[in-house]
C-alpha cells in the first residue's frame, strides 16, 4: 500500500473526529473519502497532509512513517476546498510559488509553469488574477499549483463543492482524466456519492469518525456491509452504471 | 465585491472596527422619508459648523490677527521649533513601536488559540477607555523619584519622568491600540487557508508573512499607522503630566500652545495651534487616500 493509516484516533475539544481509522490506498489509485458532513473525512485528509496531528496511530506514505515529518516534506500536493489561491498573485505566480520556495532556478520555474499551464489548458491566462477567473478555471489553477513541485500524492478537499452543478460533471471527467494522465496517487474528499461512484477507483465510506466500508464502487453497490452504507448509498441509482461491468 | 456594497455604516462601526463610510444602497422610502433625510443633513451640518468649523476659523483668524510677521515670529520661534521636533520624535517613535507591537499582537490573536485571548485583547484596549491623565500619573508612580523603580533608575542615572523618554513612553501608551485594532479584523477575515497552502508548499514563516499576509493587511496597516500618528501628534493629557513642561526640553506642541495661552500670548498660541491644524489636515488627506485605495 502506498498510503497506510493504522488505528488513527483524533478528537477536537471532546468531539471525536476519527476513531480507529485504518485503511490503505495503492499507488496510482484515485480514492474517495465519502461520508456525510461531520463524519471525519476532511480530518483524515488533513492528517495525511500534516495539517492536523493524530492523537494516536500511524500514518505511512510509501512505507515510511510520516507522523513526525512536517507536511511540507511529505511530497504532497493539496487542493483546498475553496482552492485558497493566493489572491494577490497572478495565476503563473500561484503555480510558481512552491517552486520558488524550493529555490529552483528561474529557468526551471518558468518552463515548469508553462508546462502546467498547458496541461490545464490555461496558457493565455497566466497573467490573470484569481478573482478574474471562473470557478472551473480556479480549480484548474489550484490543481496545477498543487502539482507544480512534482508531489507523489495529491489530496483534494471537496474539489467540486465551490462549482455550480452544471459544470461539475464536466470537471469531474476532466479531473479524472488529468489524474490518470499524470499518474499520481490521489485521495479526494466528497459528500456527494454520485461524484465518488463515477470518479473513484476505491471508496472509503466514513460515518461518525469511523470507517464503514472500503471497496470499489461496484463492491459497495453490490455488497453494502453495514446498515449505514445500505441507507446512505442510493443503490438503485447506480445499478445501471454497473450493468456493463457484468459481475 | 457585492458583499462590500451591502455593508452598512452601522456594521462598520459595530462589526469589525473599520470606521469608514462604505457605499450604502438607500432603501426605497416614502416621500416623508426624504424629508427626514434633509432634516438630518441640516442637523449634522449645523452641529459640525458650531463644533468644528467655527473653532477652526477662530484658530486661523486669531493666528493671523497681528499680521504675517507676528505669525511667522511665533511659528519660527526657537521654542516652537523645539516643541515641533519633540512632537515629531514622539509621534514617529510611537508609530514605529506600535506598528511592530500591533502586528505581533494581531497576528497572535487571529492565528493562535490559547487561554486568555479575550483578556489580552481587552487589556490592549485599556488606553481607549482610561483617561490619559491617569496614564501619565501611572508612569510617574512607576518611574518617578518616589516610584517603584525610582531608586534603580536614579542609581543608574536614567531619567524618564520630566524628560524626553517619559514623553515618548506616554505617547506610546496612549496610542498603542490603534494599529492593533485596525489589523485584527482583516487578519481574522482573511482566514488561514492561503497561509496553510503556502506552509504546505514549504514556505517559512517570514515568506508567508511577506508574500501572503502582508498584501492582505497593507491598507489596514497604513490606516492604523495614520490614526496612530494623528493621536500621537495631538496627545496632551498623559504627556502634560509626565513632561514637567520644561520649555525647549520636554515641551511638545500641544503643551507649548497651553503655555503660550496661559501667558496671555494669544496670537502665538493660535499660531502654534495652526501648525497642529496643518498636520491634522495632512493626515486627513492621507487617511482619505488610503480609504479610497483600500475600498477600490
Amino acid at each position: 500500500m502506498y498510503i497506510q493509516m493504522e488505528h488513527i484516533y483524533k478528537t477536537f475539544d471532546g468531539f471525536r473526529a476519527s476513531c480507529d481509522v485504518s485503511f490503505g490506498v495503492e499507488k496510482g489509485q484515485l480514492a474517495a473519502l465519502l461520508g456525510p458532513s461531520g463524519s471525519g473525512k476532511t480530518t483524515i485528509l488533513r492528517m495525511i497532509a500534516g495539517l492536523d496531528m493524530p492523537d494516536s496511530g500511524d500514518i505511512a506514505i510509501n512505507g515510511i512513517r510520516v507522523n513526525d515529518i512536517p507536511g511540507s516534506k511529505r511530497g504532497i500536493g493539496f487542493v483546498f476546498q475553496n482552492y485558497a489561491l493566493f489572491r494577490y498573485m497572478t495565476v503563473a505566480d500561484n503555480i510558481a510559488f512552491g517552486l520558488e520556495v524550493q529555490r529552483k532556478s528561474k529557468k526551471e520555474i518558468k518552463s515548469r509553469v508553462e508546462e502546467l499551464l498547458e496541461l490545464v489548458s490555461m496558457k493565455e491566462l497566466g497573467k490573470r488574477y484569481p478573482h478574474q477567473l471562473s470557478g472551473g478555471q480556479r480549480q484548474r489553477v489550484a490543481f496545477a499549483r498543487a502539482l507544480a513541485p512534482n508531489p507523489q500524492l495529491l489530496l483534494l478537499d471537496e474539489p467540486f463543492a465551490a462549482i455550480d452543478a452544471k459544470v461539475r460533471r464536466e470537471l469531474r471527467t476532466w479531473l479524472k482524466e488529468m489524474i490518470n494522465r499524470v499518474g499520481i496517487t490521489s485521495i479526494f474528499v466528497t459528500h456527494d456519492q454520485e461524484e465518488a461512484m463515477e470518479v473513484a477507483d476505491t471508496i472509503i465510506i466514513t460515518n461518525q469518525g469511523r470507517i464503514e466500508q472500503i471497496g470499489t464502487p461496484n463492491e459497495i453497490c453490490r455488497h453494502p456491509q453495514t446498515d449505514f452504507v445500505k441507507d446512505f448509498i442510493d443503490i438503485a441509482r447506480y445499478e445501471a452504471l454497473f450493468e456493463n461491468y457484468n459481475c | 465585491m457585492a458583499k462590500k456594497v451591502q455593508r452598512t455604516y452601522q456594521q462598520d462601526i459595530v462589526g469589525d472596527g473599520i470606521s469608514s463610510i462604505q457605499k450604502v444602497r438607500e432603501p426605497h422610502r416614502e416621500r416623508s422619508g426624504k424629508g427626514i433625510k434633509y432634516v438630518l443633513i441640516g442637523v449634522c451640518t449645523l452641529f459640525l459648523s458650531v463644533m468644528l468649523l467655527l473653532p477652526l476659523t477662530v484658530v486661523v483668524t486669531n493666528a493671523l490677527r497681528d499680521g504675517w510677521e507676528a505669525y511667522r515670529e511665533a511659528v519660527f520661534d526657537e521654542y516652537t521649533i523645539k516643541a515641533l521636533q519633540l512632537t515629531l520624535l514622539a509621534a514617529v517613535t510611537a508609530v514605529a513601536v506600535n506598528t511592530i507591537f500591533g502586528l505581533f499582537a494581531s497576528y497572535l490573536l487571529s492565528k493562535y488559540y490559547f487561554r486568555g485571548r479575550r483578556i489580552l485583547a481587552a487589556l490592549i484596549d485599556i488606553p481607549f477607555s482610561i483617561s490619559p491623565v491617569i496614564a501619565g500619573l501611572v508612569f510617574i508612580l512607576t518611574f518617578g523619584n518616589v516610584g517603584w523603580m525610582g531608586d534603580f533608575l536614579k542609581s543608574h542615572d536614567i531619567k524618564i519622568v520630566f524628560a524626553v523618554p517619559g514623553v515618548i513612553l506616554a505617547t506610546i501608551f496612549v496610542t498603542f491600540p490603534f494599529v492593533f485594532r485596525e489589523l485584527l479584523p482583516v487578519m481574522n477575515t482573511n482566514g488561514n487557508d492561503e497561509e496553510e497552502a503556502a506552509a504546505l508548499m514549504g514556505a517559512g514563516g517570514f515568506t508567508i508573512f511577506r508574500r501572503i499576509t502582508l498584501p492582505h493587511i497593507r491598507w489596514a496597516l497604513l490606516y492604523g499607522v495614520i490614526l496612530c500618528a494623528a493621536r500621537a501628534l495631538g496627545e496632551f493629557g498623559a504627556v502634560s503630566v509626565i513632561s514637567g513642561h520644561l520649555r525647549g526640553k520636554t515641551n511638545t506642541l500641544p503643551l507649548h500652545v497651553e503655555i503660550l495661552y496661559n501667558e496671555f500670548n494669544t496670537t502665538a498660541a493660535f499660531a502654534v495651534s495652526s501648525i497642529l491644524v496643518v498636520l491634522a489636515v495632512l493626515i486627513l488627506i492621507a487617511r482619505n487616500i488610503v480609504e479610497w485605495k483600500r475600498d477600490r
